[in-house]
């Protein structure tokens, strides 16, 4: 079989494999060329080849955006490595361009030196305008930095199609498989194995054998034309060995995903059901697309709401009535949960949000990543109503704070805010299965206490019993009108409220015991330097600090997950060091939530372009930052 | 449920003071419901009354049940919410005309089209009453309120016509202080799905009399048209005003009975199961002379939210497997 590859052999034309360390390469096309599935599926090979990896699939907010337009530009970036992979890469060593538009957009983030696949098919006159080029950027020399490899996919797919015996298939067909050639190309490129997408078409067009032959097809001879096809000197294959990664059983996931399953995990681990109310948004919409697919074998119930109002009102009632509600959305529909997300606080009911964070403000950008949640998550609400703000770093990460919110939510009769992000939802890493029979349960109980009444609390957690409707001998009655200390009927007193409101930030303030000690995720616990960051930022932060320890600037990585209540050691650990630099996809919100709660000083390095931060930015601002 | 003994309507009030203004029409329904549930044998510990905000939303407060004072107009996405979780709750909703048509418009709405299995009382006085007397959607053309000091000029919402327009499947009208109120709270509770009730409600403070021609013992039998399932549709105090339906202006006519008039078997016969009838009816009284109908309009079968949703919760070893296999399904490989 062609695809059985011997490892450390030449290819198909006798040429050496130049073995490297690491490999950027990005897909982009139009919309209609489905990039995502062919970057989905080059990770999929890569990981099963042993690489760590990182992927950044980015896409425009247009679901049919005009063809060959710069907007419609739709790419896939993957990181992958024989080391370990927290990113997905600065900058492309390989980036494949199916149109102009592709290649404009583009070619700002490609090395130089490095390769550029182009489908020279694309390139007619009116694509070429189109994109915004003058002429055509393939003759002009404009590329002569770069290696070039001008192909013309389109007409090599539509002579492998035709191959296919007996296919009917229309020509746009045909032309839709441009993006497997691509694949196959690539595939030859890295040395990876076929078969995986082979079989991942066969499942896919199951009911579409003809299609699914001709994707196959496709891939061979894009797979095939690259393996014996004589090419200039400096294009030649390479071989990216096998990382050194933990021994286990491992698999791809996406923030969307281990979130996902992070709850119907926590839910099961509280031995609660999960009741998902939503409303569609982008990034957070996979969440109730997958949570419905599970159902009620796993305990979970989705509802679609009217709105994301009604998709918190129902969550907070759910809870009420007795189960896990949780409703996940993106900033624009969290703003509209507030006043909801408000009442499950006054009425103290466990309740947990999920925001998958996009660009703002106000529409903003609803496909690009953006952590600028952080304000509206911690202070956001109108009166004193503190709750509880974790955030997910990496797509793995996802299900484990996943199960920290709903531990919380349950266990301290609370919202819990559990911040990811655009990228985070969309992007995969290899992720090390977990076993899920080691993690310790959290059973929640609706039982009466001695003595009940709705509003006294356990001595240690300040949790007020949850008492469901339907539980005999437990009628009581709860509101958003503040309640009275013990009984909850309706209290205007104010020495109540005073008692009240102390109760409510007390009862928050003491998870800071329940909760980790602050850890330093690389490097030294005091030093010349910290780099403090959140979220999805992870993967450039811990790889900056890694390459400023390389270059010998003694340098640490301290990145939080819980940013409300903050871990109890955090000001100290923050004392212990000369500098501290604060990376943040966002115009400096952890920057002033640390100067307000530690006045410490600190730099704050703000960014909201839209994408990821790239290593050597926050390489360059720490070494300002100590060197002056 | 076992009670041992049957509880009295006095045995479903709570020790909470009622905070309305005296002569409310509230205290009124608050009676009615708290009769129903002793008439039907309610168990308290499963009964539970959402609301959202106003005076009517007090409501839960005073019932010897389970309550939920939720946030304005949403009560019905919070008893939504509840009734996913357990389906056999036997769930209340109360709220204003103000929460039901303006801020809680969109969840009035979707509560009816879903069929939630609650009661929905729409307590409608016409007015803002917790705020202080500014028009509601729900005030008639020309009433005078601190934001429309020269009258309102635009239509009002009619309740019973939007629930019908949001696909109701029991839609009922009644007045605050009507004796049979309580008969009509055990149509709409018996119904499987929302059993929406407008219940004309007149707030003393800021919007009174407004239904004075339909609670005034003296005016109520020429005003009122008291709907019977079967029965030929004849109001006024003498019994002598008729329904019909008249073909040429295709609109309903009101017609004499008796000597000179309209014989009784020309007249409309009211069928809740149909449709056109009780969109007819949800507007007769925009018709200068025409009664208003109370009782109920129109009441269907189908399918509950409920019925759609219900969910046996899964055995805990069972979904733990399940979670393992979730975990580990797809393309998965081993690392050495
Ligand atoms: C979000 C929000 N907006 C506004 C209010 C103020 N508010 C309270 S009740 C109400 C209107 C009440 O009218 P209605 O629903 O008809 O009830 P009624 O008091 O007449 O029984 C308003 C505007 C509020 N509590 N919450
Ligand atoms: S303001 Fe009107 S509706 Fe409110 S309690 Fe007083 S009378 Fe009743
Ligand atoms: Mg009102």
């Amino acid at each position: 079989m062609m695809d059985a590859l011997v490892p450390g052999k030449p290819d198909g034309m006798g040429r050496e494999r130049e073995t490297i360390e690491s490999a950027v390469v990005r897909f982009a096309g139009d919309s209609g060329d489905g990039m995502q599935i062919t970057g989905g599926q080059f990770t999929l090979a890569t990981a099963l080849s042993g690489n760590d990896l990182a992927t950044f699939p980015d896409f425009p907010a247009e679901i049919r955006a005009p063809i060959g337009t710069t907007f419609g530009v739709s790419s896939f970036q993957i990181n992958f490595g024989a080391r370990v992979v927290r990113t997905a890469g600065d900058q492309l060593d390989v980036l494949v361009a199916m149109n102009p538009a592709a290649l404009i957009v583009n070619l700002a983030d490609v090395k130089p030196g490095a390769l550029i696949i182009v489908d020279e098919n694309a390139f007619t006159v009116r694509d070429i305008a189109k994109a915004g080029y003058a002429e055509n950027p393939l003759d002009n020399g404009s590329l002569d930095a770069y290696r070039v490899l001008r192909l013309p996919i389109t007409d090599y797919t539509m002579t492998a199609v035709k191959s296919v015996e007996g296919a009917e298939v229309s020509n746009k067909e045909s032309v839709r498989a441009k993006n497997m050639w691509a694949l196959g190309l690539i595939l030859w490129l890295f040395e990876r194995e076929k078969a995986a997408v082979v079989d991942w078409i066969a499942t896919k067009f199951a009911k579409l054998p003809d299609i699914a032959r001709i994707n196959t097809a496709a891939l061979d001879a894009g797979y095939i034309y690259g393996d014996v096809t004589e090419m200039a000197p400096e294009i030649h294959p390479y071989r990216v060995p096998p990382a050194a990664i933990p021994p286990g059983i491992y698999r791809n996931i996406s923030g969307s995903e281990a979130v996902s399953w992070g709850l119907v995990a926590g839910a099961h681990l509280a031995r609660l059901k999960l009741a998902f109310c939503s409303y569609p948004i982008t990034p957070a919409t996979n969440m109730l697309h997958l949570l419905t697919k599970l159902g009620k074998e796993f305990n979970v119930t989705t509802f679609q709401a009217e709105d994301e109002i009604a998709a918190a009102c129902a969550a907070i009632g759910a809870s009420y009535a007795g189960e896990l509600g949780v409703t996940g959305s993106s900033g624009p529909g969290v703003a509209l949960k507030t006043e909801a997300i408000g009442l499950a606080a006054a009425t103290e009911l466990p309740l947990v949000i999920v925001n998958a964070q996009r660009g703002g403000p106000s529409t903003g950008l609803p496909t690009k990543t953006e952590q600028s949640d952080l304000y509206q998550s911690v202070w956001g609400r109108n009166g004193d109503t503190p709750l509880v703000v974790v955030a997910s770093r990496s797509p793995g990460d996802c299900f484990d704070t996943a199960i920290e919110a709903c531990r919380l939510a349950v266990k301290y009769m609370t919202p819990v805010i559990l911040l990811t992000d655009g990228y985070l939802s969309n992007a995969s890493e290899p992720w090390h299965i977990p076993d899920f029979s080691t993690y310790e349960p959290f059973p929640a109980s609706h039982a009466i206490p001695a003595d009940f009444k709705p509003y006294n609390r356990d001595p240690e957690t300040l949790a007020r019993p949850w008492v469901v409707p339907g539980t005999p001998g437990g009628v009581h009655r709860i509101g958003g009108i503040e309640r009275k200390d013990g009984s909850g009927e309706i209290s205007y007193d104010a020495d109540n409220h005073q008692i009240m409101t102390d109760h409510r930030k007390n009862k928050i303030d003491g998870i800071a015991r329940d909760i980790p000690d602050q850890e330093v995720a690389l490097g030294p616990v005091s030093g010349r330097l910290a780099v403090v960051g959140w979220g999805s930022t992870y993967g450039p932060v811990n790889r900056a600090v890694d390459a400023l320890i390389e270059q010998g600037i003694e340098a640490s990585h301290i990145h939080i997950r819980h940013l409300w209540p903050l871990p109890r050691n955090l000001g100290q650990l923050l004392a212990g060091f000369d500098n501290i630099l604060v990376p943040e996809m966002n115009t400096g919100q952890l920057a002033t939530l640390l100067r307000s709660e530690y006045q410490c000083e600190l730099k704050s390095q703000p960014k909201v372009s839209g994408r990821p931060f790239r290593v050597s930015e926050i390489v360059d601002a720490a070494r300002e930052l100590v060197e002056g | 449920m076992n009670l041992q003994t049957k509880l009295g309507a006095k045995d479903y009030a709570s020790d909470q003071e009622v905070r309305w203004c005296p002569g409310c029409g509230d205290y009124a329904i608050l009676r009615a419901v708290q009769k129903t549930l002793a008439d039907n044998g309610a168990d308290p510990a499963n009964t539970v009354f959402f609301s959202g905000i106003g005076c009517a939303s007090r409501f839960p407060y005073y019932m010897e049940t389970y309550g939920f004072h939720t946030i304005h107009g949403r009560g019905a996405a919070f008893a939504t919410g509840a009734k996913l979780a357990n389906p056999d709750l036997d769930a209340w909703l109360v709220a204003g005309d103000g929460d039901s048509l303006a801020i809680g418009g969109n969840h009035l709405l979707h509560v009816l089209r879903r069929n939630v299995d609650i009661v929905y009382l729409l307590f409608n006085n016409e007015i803002y009453g917790l705020t202080k007397g500014q028009t509601s959607p729900a005030s008639r053309l020309g009433t005078r309120s601190p934001t429309t000091p020269a009258g309102s000029r635009d239509e009002p919402v009619r309740a019973a016509r939007f629930a019908l327009g949001a696909s109701a499947t029991f839609v009922a009208r009644a007045v605050d202080v009507q004796k049979d109120l309580s008969d009509i709270l055990k149509r709409a509770h018996a119904h499987k799905g929302t059993g929406f009730v407008e219940i004309l409600q007149n707030c003393i403070v800021f919007n009174d009399g407004v239904y004075d021609k339909l609670s005034n013992k003296k005016l109520a039998p020429d005003n009122t048209l008291k709907l019977v399932h079967g029965e030929p549709m004849i109001w006024g105090a003498e019994r002598d005003k008729g329904l019909v339906f008249d073909i040429a202006t295709m609109s309903p006519k009101a017609v004499s009975l008796g000597e000179g008039g309209v014989d009784a078997s020309q007249l409309l016969v009211h069928d809740e199961h149909n449709l056109t009838l009780a969109n007819m009816l949800a507007t007769l009284d925009s018709i200068p002379g025409m009664p208003s109908p109370l009782g109920v309009l129109y009441s269907r079968e189908a399918e509950t939210f409920e019925a759609r949703t219900r969910m046996d919760r899964a055995e805990t070893a069972s979904v733990e497997q399940k979670i393992g296999q979730l975990l580990n399904s797809g393309h998965t490989w081993a690392v050495a």
